[in-house]
């Protein structure tokens, strides 16, 4: 314990668990034999998340640790040369490893084909500003219905949703990533979404095409023990929300209070202030009452 | 007539609300799915892949991407919002899809002594204040620090109390009160957190969690079996391990009343010995293990008078020395000189077994 100063306990406090977690960060990297294709497709999809890219493969867990990201892309071209009778064809493509950690062990990883991909300078369209937090749908029975759909769902969710903000500026929700789940393979398109007048509070939404989209298929996954899954899903205590007692709400949404009272002595009890019924010295609540009666009787009489 | 026109315009209003209406509305078969703290929306729905096929897919996927998009910005805009420095803002609930964690949820320190005892008489903690008034400099100072508002240390004069001994420097007297006070809390930290880390003590010998040999594994292994109520008589063995080789006993001893003709054997022969004339002492040996001892304190003197002058060439002066030391005392395993490490390693060897 000698020799740490305040800057080093600050930095491992920082790395420690903590009860309520900051952003994910993403290692971006690359592997022996990526292609442009490859790079320029990790750069635009995750250019506000890039922490660092390295040029080496080493250690996954090693490369977690000294940057302290939970999640990470890998991108890698790989070359098949199949042996025709003739000739040799080389298929080449692809391929993006997509994972998260928990705790600096690997949680999941996916692999994904990229079969088609349109880089942002591809597409001449005025771009959203980064690191506005964008919206996200996911479309197809898949996504709810397969397992490794529904982990890579999860997964995509990890990387894209941004840090949790308790508010969002109305006129900034402009980013739109639109994954959809059809025939095999997994089309991811990013939009810039427009908000027209439509005569009532909530616009009309029309969608420009910007950023970059690609086609992806799923191929290997090395998904988490359902045990392990559900670990690093516990949640600490303290994080539990508090409920209030004696607070109740109704069908309608109206909130309800109890509260609880002494025994109260009725005969003590005082209605309305009445300065004419205050208590004085002497005992003159005789002659009230009398005074009283006597009124009374002679509005009877005036109404009759 | 006017009763015609009132019609008209009431339809034409009518219809124009409709229309709006429309741009905004989404026909679904099966309602999305929302985490609006999120941002997220889910759709469900089967999609016809005849249609995305007849159709140009960009135009498809962009059609069932404004239809989704549509509908998650009108859930959003059913939120409340409020106006944060021009800007219209509006309030998100908090995530409703359940993600993993980085890292598992800390672990909670075991109460400090202080905070147990706090508990105990139920002492609640009192928030004090930043800054305390200072009446003699007439501001507001930190009550603990730099430039404090009491500040014991600049004192110039301190004055002798009476039961004191006139002779004794006061201000000495504080500064080791202080630095008194500091040891002690540092210790009492220290014990805290050892109190926290308690179940992290390693056995004798099996400090080591890091890479272990395979000797410290298998010494780690027969420890943890004999630590058993009936001292690993009934533990199983696994499939490969060997059984440990003689591990308590250090001495056998003959049993008391057992062989006597071998007893009987041994009496004769240590009454041979005493009566014979050849010495007990074997001299050569003798004088050998006391040339042996002297060499080693020659050479342990030598290296230390040698690292007091060259401490940077020691690194060659010890490689030399362990070699003579560790020809010399290798049955031993004592101190060879100069190479601790050799050495030191060999220490454990049994004593004088030659």
């Amino acid at each position: 314990m000698e020799g740490i100063t305040k800057r080093s306990k600050r930095f491992l406090e920082s790395r420690a668990p903590k009860l309520i977690e900051d952003v994910k960060t993403a290692m971006i990297m690359k592997g022996g034999n990526t292609s442009q294709t490859v790079t320029q497709a990790l750069k635009d999809i995750v250019s506000s998340n890039i922490t660092r890219p390295f040029e080496d493969s080493t250690s996954l867990e090693f490369f977690s640790k000294k940057t302290d990201s939970s999640l990470f892309l890998f991108g890698s071209h790989n070359k098949k040369r199949d042996h025709m009778p003739n000739d040799v064809c080389v298929t080449v493509s692809f391929v993006l490893f997509a994972g998260r950690l928990f705790d600096f062990h690997v949680l999941d990883m996916i692999e994904l084909g990229i079969e088609k991909y349109v880089s942002l300078s591809d597409v001449k369209a005025s771009k959203c500003p980064e690191g506005t937090k964008p919206m996200l749908v996911f479309a197809g029975e898949a996504f709810d219905t397969d397992n490794e759909h529904k982990r890579l769902k999860s997964l995509l969710l990890d990387f894209f949703r941004g840090p949790t903000v308790s508010a969002v500026r109305l006129a900034g929700l402009e980013h739109v990533l639109h994954f959809t789940a059809l025939d095999g393979k997994i089309y991811m398109r990013s939009y810039r979404s427009l908000l027209k007048k439509s005569g009532c509070r909530t616009p009309r939404i029309e969608l420009e095409e910007i950023g970059p989209s690609c086609d992806l298929v799923l191929r290997r996954t090395h998904l988490a023990s359902d045990d392990l899954y559900k670990l690093a899903h516990r949640q600490p205590k303290a994080l539990k929300a508090k409920k209030k007692k004696n607070i109740s709400h109704d069908a309608f949404g109206t909130k309800f209070g109890r509260v609880h009272m002494q025994k109260q002595d009725l005969s003590k009890l005082r209605t309305r202030k009445m300065k004419g019924l205050r208590k004085r010295k002497g005992n003159v609540v005789a002659e009230e009452q009398d005074g009283q009666a006597p009124k009374v009787a002679k509005e009877a009489e005036h109404t009759e | 007539m006017a009763a015609c026109s009132v019609e008209a315009l009431l339809a034409k209003a009518e219809q124009e609300e409709a229309e709006k209406l429309k741009s905004i509305s989404v026909q679904k078969e099966l309602d999305l799915e929302f985490d609006i703290g999120n941002l997220l929306a889910c759709d469900k729905n089967r999609i016809d892949l005849r249609e995305f096929r007849e159709q140009k897919k960009e135009d498809f996927l962009r059609s069932l991407a404004r239809d989704n998009t549509q509908l998650l910005i009108n859930e959003i805009w059913k939120q409340p919002t409020e106006r944060v420095q021009e800007a219209i803002v509006v309030k998100l609930p908090d995530p409703a899809t359940p993600l993993p964690r980085e890292k598992p949820p800390p672990k909670a320190k075991p109460p400090t002594k202080w905070e147990q005892f706090a508990k105990l008489k139920g002492i609640q903690k009192k928030k004090k204040t930043n800054l305390v008034w200072d009446e003699t400099a007439k501001e507001w100072k930190r009550r603990w620090g730099y430039k404090r508002a009491k500040d014991d240390t600049k004192e110039w004069l301190i004055e002798v109390p009476e039961t004191a001994d006139p002779n004794e420097d006061q201000f000495a007297k504080r500064v080791k009160a202080k630095t008194e006070r500091v040891a002690k809390n540092e210790y009492n930290r220290l014990k805290n957190i050892a109190r926290a880390q308690k179940g992290k003590v390693p056995v004798m010998g099996l400090a080591t969690s890091t890479q272990q040999s395979k000797e410290e594994l298998s010494l780690a292994v027969s420890v943890a079996k004999t630590s058993t109520a009936s001292a690993g008589r009934f533990q199983d063995r696994l499939p490969k391990e060997k059984a440990p080789k003689n591990m308590g006993k250090k001495r056998k001893f003959e049993p008391l009343i057992g062989d006597f003709s071998n007893e009987r054997h041994k009496q004769l022969e240590l009454l041979k010995l005493m009566d014979g004339k050849k010495p007990k002492l074997d001299i050569t040996k003798a004088v050998n293990k006391q040339m042996r001892e002297e060499d080693r304190e020659e050479a342990a003197a030598k290296y230390k008078k040698r690292a007091g002058k060259k401490g940077r060439k020691g690194g060659n002066m010890s490689g030399k020395g362990k070699g003579k030391g560790g020809k010399g005392g290798k049955g031993k395993g004592g101190k060879a000189g100069g190479g601790g490490g050799g050495g030191g390693g060999k220490r454990r060897g049994k004593p004088g077994k030659h």
